[in-house]
C-alpha cells in the first residue's frame, strides 16, 4: 500500500510545479461542508486499514482511508468506541475525512471533542514529506501539537496518512429522557445541571421538549433518572433518536433550506434569529435553518461564538463564505502556517478560507 | 555538546543601556530589574542545574505594559523568555543571557469565575490551585493537577500542557482551556479559542498547549470548571513485583475501568516518602498502586468493588480502600510529595518524563534497575501509571565530579528506550532545554525543520523562548553522529 504515497508524492510536485491545486478526496461523504472543492480531485481512499489496535492501551491507529464504520466496528468488538460520536454522513466517511472536518457528534460536551482524541497523526505534506507527529501515548508534549492542529484543518495543510486516536470503554449503561420544556427553560435546567456532577451524555432541545442521556455506571445512570425525572424513553427509541440526531437525518436537519450552525458559550441566551431552532450540546450547539448572514454571525459573535454555514449550495457558500470571518492578526498566522505545510498551495484550496 | 550551549549558541547583538533607557521610558521603575543581586533569582526554573542570568528582568503589571515590552524587543530584535512561577523541570524558563526575562507573576488576577457556563477566566499567574479553591464555593473545580499545583501557575501550565495524577480521566491541560489571549512577538493582541466549545479556523488553542512560550506571550486564559464529583476513594494495592504492578495496570484498563487517577510507586521511592509523610505506604512491597474512583456513591461503589476484584486477580498482596476524605488524602499526599521526599534523599536529581505503553511498565523499571547499576546512581520511580507517563528520579550530587555528567547520560538513555518503546521524551514536562537535544531520538530532520517552519509563522525572528524546545538541525545532526559513536563503542541495553 505504500507505492499509493510514492504515488501521491510524486502528484503533489507536480500540481506544485505546475502551479495546480489538488482536492483530497477520502469517502466523498463531507463534499457538502467547507467551501465547494478546487483543483484536481485525489482519491486517498485506497490507503486504508487499522494499523494497530490494542484496547489495553486505549489506543488504535488507522490509515486514513479506513472507512469510519469499519473502525466502530472493530472497537465495538473490543467493547470500546469513539467516545466524541463523529458523525459519519454516509457510509464511505473515513477515519482521514472524520479528522480534517474535525466535527463531534452528540457527546460533545461531555467527553470532548475529537481534537482531545488525537494522539498522532501521519502526513504527506506540500514539499512530499512523509512526516509523523504527536504519537501513540495518552501524554506527550515533545514538539508542537501538530496533530491536533490538523482536526478540523480541512485537508489544507496536508493529506492524513495515518491517525493515532484515544479510544474508551463504552459506557455500561444509558437512558434517555423527554422534557416538554421551552428554549429559555431548557437552557437554564441544562446549564444548572452541567454544573452537578450528573451522567449527562447528550442533550437536544427542539420544539418544546428536551431529549437527555444518561450514560455511565448503572448505579450512577439509575440515581440521575430518579433525580431528574421525566419520561423515559424505551432503549431502541433512545437509541435511533440519537443517531439520527447525530447523522442529521432528522426532518430537521432536510431540505434545501441553508443549515447554520452556531456555536455559543452553553449560558448564552436564546438567539433573537428567525425560524425554528435545535440545541445540543448543554445549550453549545444550536442550528437554525434560515436567516441573514450578517445577523447571524453579528449574534454569534457578540454572544460569545461563532457561526457556520453549515449546509448550503455552492452560490450561498460562495456569496456568504463558510466559517467566520477572522480577525486580521490569527489570518495572518493561518497564512503562515499554511505556507509551512504547504509552501506551493498544493492542497484544498479555499475550502476553509479563501487564499488559504 | 552540553545542555546549556542549546540556548547560548544563538547570540543576539542587544544594546544594553539602549533597551534599559527604551524600557524605562515604558514602565515604573520597580517593573525593571537591571542589578545582578536583582536578577540572581530568576537566572533558573526548577531545572536548577542550568543557571543564567538574562539581560534585564521586567515585571509588567498588565497586559498593556507587557505589550510595551515585547513592542520594544520586537524592535530591537531582543530575545523574550516568559516565566511564571518557574517550577517547571525543563529549563523552558532559562533566562537567555541576551534577552529580557518576563515575569508574568503579577498578572496573578482571578478575573472571574462563572458558575452557570462552568468556566473562569484568570491572568497567567495565578496559581493552579488557588483556581480551583475561587471554584470551591460552587462546587466546582479546575481539573489538572499537577504534584506542583500550590506554587505553579496557569500561564505555565499552558506553556508545558501540564498533567497531573488525574490525566486518565480528566485530561491535560489542553482539554481544559477554552480559550487563551496573548501578545504576538510583534505585541499585537490575539485569541485563541472564545467562550464556545470550538472557533473557526485552525485549531490555534491547541496549538499554544505546550508550546513552551515559543508561539505567544500569554496574558489571559479561560478555563474549563469540573462539578466536584461528589465522591472519591482510593485503593492502594501492594506488589511483590513490579512486573505483577505493571500488569495490574493493563487488567484494569482491560476490564473497561478508567480510574480517576492510577499511579505506581517503586519500592525506593515508597521508602523515600513514608517517613516523609506517613501515609501509611506497605514498606515491604516492591511496588504499591493508587488507583481511585469519583462520581456519585452508587458508582463509586460499584467501581471500587470492580477495581478491588481485580487488583486480587493480578496478585496484589494486600489492599486497602481509603475509609473517609482525609484517609484519600493522606494516601495522595504521599504521590504528591514524592519529588520532595526524594530531594531529602540526596543532594541532587533529575527528573525524568518520559511516556510509553503501558503494556511496557514492567520492562522499562527492569531496564531502570540495570541503568542504575551501570551508572551506579540510585533512582526512585513514580510512574502516572493509568497514562504511561514515568517519572524516575535520578539521584546524583552535583559536588561529585563526573556525577552530573553520569545521571544525564543516565536520563538520556532512559529517554531513548522510552521512543524505542513506542512512546516519548517528554510526557508533560516539556523539552525546554533539557531534552531539546534528545528531540532528535524522536523526531527526523523533516520533522525538526517543519516545526522551526511552524514557529517561524509566529515569530519569523525566533525572539521568543530562542533555543528550548525544539533542536537547531546543526544540534541534531550533531547528537545522531555522537550516539552512533557511542553505540560503535558501547553495547546499548
Amino acid at each position: 500500500m505504500e507505492e499509493l504515497i510514492d504515488d501521491w508524492i510524486g502528484r503533489v510536485a507536480d500540481a506544485a510545479s505546475s502551479d495546480r491545486g489538488l482536492a483530497i478526496r477520502g469517502g466523498g461523504s463531507k463534499l457538502f461542508y467547507g467551501c465547494p472543492e478546487q483543483g484536481e480531485v485525489l482519491e486517498v481512499g485506497g490507503y486504508r486499514g487499522i494499523v494497530a489496535y490494542e484496547p489495553t492501551e486505549l489506543v488504535v491507529t488507522a490509515r486514513a482511508g479506513t472507512p469510519l464504520r469499519e473502525l466502530a466496528a472493530a472497537l465495538a468488538e473490543k467493547g470500546q468506541w469513539l467516545p466524541f460520536e463523529p458523525p459519519h454522513f454516509g457510509p464511505a466517511a473515513t477515519v482521514g475525512g472524520m479528522l480534517a472536518a474535525g466535527l463531534s457528534g452528540p457527546r460533545r460536551q461531555a467527553v470532548g471533542a475529537l481534537r482531545d482524541y488525537v494522539l498522532g497523526v501521519k502526513l504527506l505534506n506540500g514539499s512530499g514529506e512523509v512526516l509523523s507527529f504527536g504519537g501513540q501515548v495518552m501524554k506527550n508534549v515533545a514538539g508542537y501539537d501538530v496533530a491536533r492542529l490538523l482536526a478540523g484543518s480541512l485537508g489544507t495543510l496536508g493529506i492524513v496518512l495515518e491517525v493515532s486516536l484515544k479510544v474508551l470503554p463504552l459506557p455500561v449503561a444509558e437512558k434517555s429522557l423527554r422534557f416538554a420544556i421551552d428554549e429559555t427553560s431548557a437552557l437554564k435546567k441544562l446549564n444548572e445541571w452541567g454544573g452537578r456532577p450528573l451522567p449527562i451524555s447528550a442533550s437536544a432541545w427542539h420544539d418544546g421538549m428536551l431529549t437527555l442521556r444518561l450514560s455511565g455506571a448503572a448505579a450512577a445512570v439509575a440515581a440521575a433518572q430518579r433525580h431528574l425525572g421525566g419520561e423515559a424513553l424505551a432503549d431502541g427509541l433512545a437509541a435511533a433518536f440519537w443517531q439520527a440526531l447525530r447523522e442529521q437525518s432528522f426532518a430537521y436537519f432536510t431540505g434545501d433550506a441553508p443549515l447554520w450552525r452556531l456555536s455559543l458559550p452553553s449560558a448564552a441566551p436564546p438567539q433573537a434569529l428567525p425560524g425554528p431552532t435545535l440545541i445540543e450540546w448543554g445549550g453549545a450547539q444550536r442550528w437554525l435553518r434560515e436567516g441573514d448572514e450578517r445577523a447571524i454571525r453579528v449574534a454569534a459573535a457578540k454572544a460569545g461564538g461563532h457561526a457556520t454555514l453549515f449546509r448550503a449550495d455552492d452560490a450561498a457558500k460562495a456569496a456568504q463564505g463558510v466559517f467566520q470571518p477572522l480577525p486580521a492578526a490569527l489570518l495572518r498566522i493561518h497564512r503562515n502556517l499554511k505556507r509551512a505545510f504547504d509552501p506551493q498551495g498544493v492542497f484544498n484550496r479555499g475550502r476553509m478560507y479563501p487564499g488559504l | 555538546m552540553s545542555i546549556e550551549s542549546s540556548v547560548a549558541e544563538r547570540r543576539f547583538a542587544v544594546d544594553r543601556q539602549a533597551l534599559i533607557k527604551r524600557l524605562r521610558a515604558l514602565l515604573p521603575a520597580q517593573a525593571l530589574l537591571v542589578e545582578e543581586e536583582e536578577m540572581r533569582p530568576y537566572d533558573c526554573d526548577g531545572l536548577t542545574a542550568y543557571r543564567q542570568l538574562p539581560l534585564i528582568v521586567a515585571l509588567p503589571a498588565d497586559e498593556a505594559q507587557a505589550q510595551a515590552i515585547l513592542k520594544v524587543c520586537y524592535e530591537l530584535k531582543v530575545p523574550v523568555v516568559a516565566r511564571g512561577a518557574a517550577t517547571g523541570l525543563s529549563g523552558g524558563a532559562t533566562p537567555h543571557r541576551d534577552g529580557v526575562l518576563v515575569s508574568l507573576a503579577k498578572l496573578k488576577k482571578i478575573i472571574s469565575v462563572d458558575p452557570v457556563s462552568r468556566t473562569a477566566v484568570v491572568q497567567p499567574g495565578v496559581r493552579n490551585l488557588s483556581v480551583s479553591e475561587a471554584a470551591a464555593p460552587h462546587a466546582l473545580y479546575y481539573a489538572p493537577d499537577p504534584s506542583s499545583q500550590i506554587a505553579c501557575t496557569i500561564g505555565g501550565n499552558v506553556a508545558e500542557n501540564a498533567g497531573g495524577v488525574h490525566c486518565l480521566k480528566y485530561g491535560l491541560t489542553v482539554h481544559n482551556v477554552m480559550r487563551v489571549r496573548g501578545l504576538t512577538i510583534e505585541g499585537e493582541i490575539v485569541e485563541f479559542g472564545n467562550a464556545a466549545l470550538d472557533a473557526p479556523g485552525y485549531d490555534l488553542l491547541a496549538l499554544m498547549n505546550g508550546s513552551e512560550g515559543l508561539l505567544a506571550m500569554i496574558t489571559e486564559v479561560t478555563v474549563k470548571l469540573t462539578p466536584k464529583p461528589e465522591l472519591a476513594q482510593v485503593v492502594i494495592a501492594s506488589f511483590g513485583d513490579v512486573r505483577q504492578a505493571g500488569d495490574a495496570v493493563a487488567s484494569i484498563i482491560a476490564a473497561g475501568i478508567i480510574p480517576a487517577g492510577l499511579e505506581m510507586m517503586d519500592k525506593k521511592a515508597i521508602h523515600a516518602v513514608e517517613p516523609y509523610v506517613n501515609a501509611g505506604y506497605d514498606m515491604d512491597a516492591e511496588a504499591i498502586l493508587l488507583c481511585e474512583s469519583d462520581g456519585t456513591p452508587e458508582e463509586v461503589a460499584e467501581e471500587i468493588g470492580r477495581m478491588t476484584a481485580v487488583l486480587e486477580n493480578s496478585g496484589a498482596s494486600g489492599i486497602r480502600v481509603s475509609r473517609d476524605e482525609a484517609e484519600r488524602l493522606k494516601f495522595w499526599a504521599g504521590r504528591k510529595a514524592a519529588f520532595p521526599a526524594v530531594g531529602r534523599m540526596t543532594p541532587d536529581y533529575l527528573c525524568m518524563d518520559g511516556t510509553i505503553p503501558r503494556k511496557r511498565l514492567a520492562e522499562m523499571l527492569e531496564a531502570i534497575n540495570g541503568l542504575s547499576e551501570k551508572y551506579a546512581l540510585r533512582c526512585a520511580n513514580v510512574f502516572h501509571a493509568g497514562d504511561g507517563n514515568l517519572h524516575p528520579l535520578i539521584m546524583y550530587d552535583a559536588n561529585q565530579p563526573g556525577e552530573l555528567d553520569r545521571a544525564v547520560a543516565f536520563g538520556a538513555e532512559i529517554l531513548e528506550l522510552s521512543v524505542r518503546f513506542g512512546g516519548t521524551i517528554t510526557g508533560e514536562h516539556g523539552v525546554g532545554i533539557e531534552k531539546v537535544d534528545v528531540m532528535a531520538e524522536q523526531f527526523s530532520l523533516a520533522e525538526i525543520a517543519a516545526f522551526h517552519r511552524l514557529k517561524a509563522a509566529f515569530d519569523e525572528h525566533g525572539l521568543l523562548n530562542p533555543g528550548k524546545g525544539v533542536p537547531t538541525l546543526a544540534r541534531c545532526r550533531e547528537y545522531t553522529l555522537a550516539r552512533a559513536g557511542n553505540a560503535a563503542t558501547s553495547p546499548r541495553l
